[in-house]
């Protein structure tokens, strides 16, 4: 409804049913053929931008708010974020890469796709080489890993031609989803939504994943069998976000800690929460970075604006409280 | 269910940590660890639990060793009480005691109401059942450690393994929590516990290990097992077993005797 091109409330609900309709119609018959009250630009304008970019902002949305929540209960730190096994990074290199060598955007998405699995991956095998605890191992791996795929991307940014291709990394690393069509939605869709599924399923183990090392596993977790499909079901989800909306901070770290504050720890609220919330909230703010001004605010700053004084604010109103 | 070591060893680094230790432990015995700090009890009580495979020798539970049993397997027949949990996250009492009932579930469930039954079951026979909707940070360290034991019971396992129960614990709760020892294993309990108290081992062992320099000095009832000789050879320390009149029964209690012999600068202090 809001937006450069003002589409009438009472447009709204005929132009989002039509295809449903349309369809019906041509399989059963005594389905009427929906009448066309709307012109045609509002067709495109709600089907063609606004519901692809409202779809990918709560799949992103929910999509970060889950990893980072199941990131942080694999790792027993509250502080930490989707970014933090280098699948951001990774990510974010794999698009450098493809807007450097200006390939098509569906080439671009599948290299940061790709490229935010294979850093992972690289945590991953580093980790089981170090010795001691293996939460450690994966920390310092996403670490270095993290800084070698970034420091790539500062050096494609260093080496891009600076009138075009360096404006366009730049501009994609902020994060936004102003350019974002169905297909994009249906890519990102699988990996995100199997993840998720994954993660819903395994809800309750992710609890006892949240205690100490020696105490989940005599409970009877499979600890290491049990990480790795987390880390795996987290990676696909993060790495799929990145990949079509570049980096967008601060919804991973903010939406979980919300929701814990409001209704304790156990993941088999939690996670559903964290879901609808962080959609939620991504689509409230996408919607404020095409209204607020006359050009876009890139998505990423936006939520860093709100996100970050809003995680301060938990953290003072938590200190207050114990 | 009866848990054997079969001379069992094992090494940090190449330093041998534990040599040649067997013992067993039934259903209905309380098996009490006694030992000065960093004589690998915790290290024993991890190789039981098959936390720690690199061992040699064997440890097994009903002859099927803990090496070749998944963590599901081990969890439903040996429960662990950790000395102390400190949980990242905040969880309700009654959800921590329900964690203990996570190998019963198959992989993609959630404890349902027979589990809840279950987990509350645990909590009123150790009479903390008021407690279940707190959380961890409001209770006290008795009381956290009563909500560890209601976990493991939870479990529904025949053998329970304590490491150090009442370290962290006040004389009184240190008492109580020693009596629910005691009364879990008339309930049919097997119970393996680590202490440094030994007149808790006189008090409430059915049987006794003693382990020094990581091999067993004495293994059998506290009566044969815990004697002034081996807890002052031991402890390097001269102590005396002595005999109280207390309620018509005669209590047998620890006592110093004397100055320690060994001088100051050449005794080796071992921290864990």
């Amino acid at each position: 409804m809001l937006g450069r091109y003002p589409v009438n409330p009472g447009q709204l609900l005929p132009i989002l049913f039509s295809q449903p309709l349309q369809w019906l119609h041509s399989h059963c018959s005594w389905v009427p053929v929906p009448e066309v009250t709307y012109p045609d630009a509002a067709r495109t304008a709600v089907l063609l931008v606004r519901l692809p970019r409202i779809l990918a902002a709560a799949l992103v949305g929910a999509g970060l708010s889950a990893a980072g929540l199941c990131y942080q209960g694999l790792f027993r730190n509250p502080m930490v974020s989707p970014d933090v096994l280098g699948a951001s990074a990774g990510a974010g290199f794999g698009a450098a890469l493809g807007l450097f060598f200006a390939l098509s955007r569906p080439a671009i998405i599948t290299l940061a796709f790709s490229t935010g699995l294979l850093a992972v991956a690289a945590v991953q095998a580093v980790a089981t080489r170090v010795r001691g605890s293996p939460v450690i191992g994966l920390v310092l791996g996403g670490i270095m890993i993290g800084s070698l795929f970034s420091s790539g991307t500062s050096f494609l940014k260093l080496i891009a031609d600076p009138d075009d291709t360096l404006p366009a990394i730049t501009y994609w690393l902020m994060g936004d989803l102003s350019s974002i069509y169905f297909r994009e939605v249906r890519f990102i869709a699988v990996p995100i939504s199997l993840g998720l599924l994954v993660l819903l399923l395994l809800r309750w183990r992710l609890n006892v994943l949240t205690l100490d090392e020696d105490e989940a596993r005599s409970i009877g977790v499979d600890t290491h069998h049990l990480r790795v499909v987390v880390i795996l079901c987290s990676t696909l989800i993060t790495a799929a976000c990145v990949s079509v909306s570049g980096m967008i901070g601060w919804v991973g770290l903010v939406i979980p800690h919300f929701v814990r504050m409001m209704a304790g720890s156990d993941y088999r609220i939690t996670l559903p929460c964290s879901l609808f919330l962080g959609g939620g909230f991504l689509i409230l703010v996408d919607d404020l970075a095409r209204n607020l001004t006359a050009n876009e605010i890139p998505l990423g700053i936006l939520t860093s604006f709100v996100g970050a004084p809003f995680f301060l604010y938990l953290i003072l109103k938590e200190g207050k409280q114990t | 269910m009866i848990l054997t070591a079969d001379h069992l060893s094992f090494s940090y680094h190449k330093t041998p940590v534990l040599r040649d230790v067997s013992f067993s432990l039934s259903q209905g015995q309380v098996l009490c660890v006694l030992g000065p700090n960093g004589v690998g009890k915790s290290t024993l009580f991890r190789c039981i639990l098959g936390l720690q495979k690199g061992f040699g020798g064997q440890a097994a539970l009903d002859g099927a060793d803990v090496r070749q049993l998944s963590p599901r397997e081990l969890a439903r027949r040996i429960a662990y009480i950790p000395q102390f949990s400190a949980p990242v996250f905040r969880y309700t009492v009654l959800d921590t005691v329900l964690m203990g009932t996570t190998a019963q579930l198959n992989l993609l469930s959630s404890p349902g109401e027979a589990q809840e039954r279950a987990a509350l079951a645990a909590l009123d026979r150790l009479g903390i059942a008021h407690l279940k909707d707190r959380t961890a940070e409001t209770l006290s360290g008795g009381e956290r450690q009563l909500v560890l034991i209601a976990r493991a019971m939870a479990q529904n396992t025949p053998l329970l393994v304590m490491d150090e129960p009442t370290a962290s614990l006040d004389y009184g709760n240190a008492i109580r929590v020693m009596e629910i020892v005691r009364s879990l294993a008339s309930d049919g309990y097997g119970i393996m516990l680590s202490t440094h108290d030994p007149d808790q081992v006189l008090r409430s062992a059915t049987h006794a290990l003693i382990l020094s320099d990581g091999c067993v000095r004495s293994f059998g009832p506290p009566e044969t097992a815990v004697t002034a000789e081996v807890l002052s050879q031991v402890y390097g320390t001269p102590i005396q077993i002595a005999s109280l009149p207390v309620g018509g029964t005669l209590q047998q209690v620890c006592v110093p005797a004397g100055q320690t012999h060994i001088p100051n600068t050449e005794r080796k202090f071992a921290w864990t």
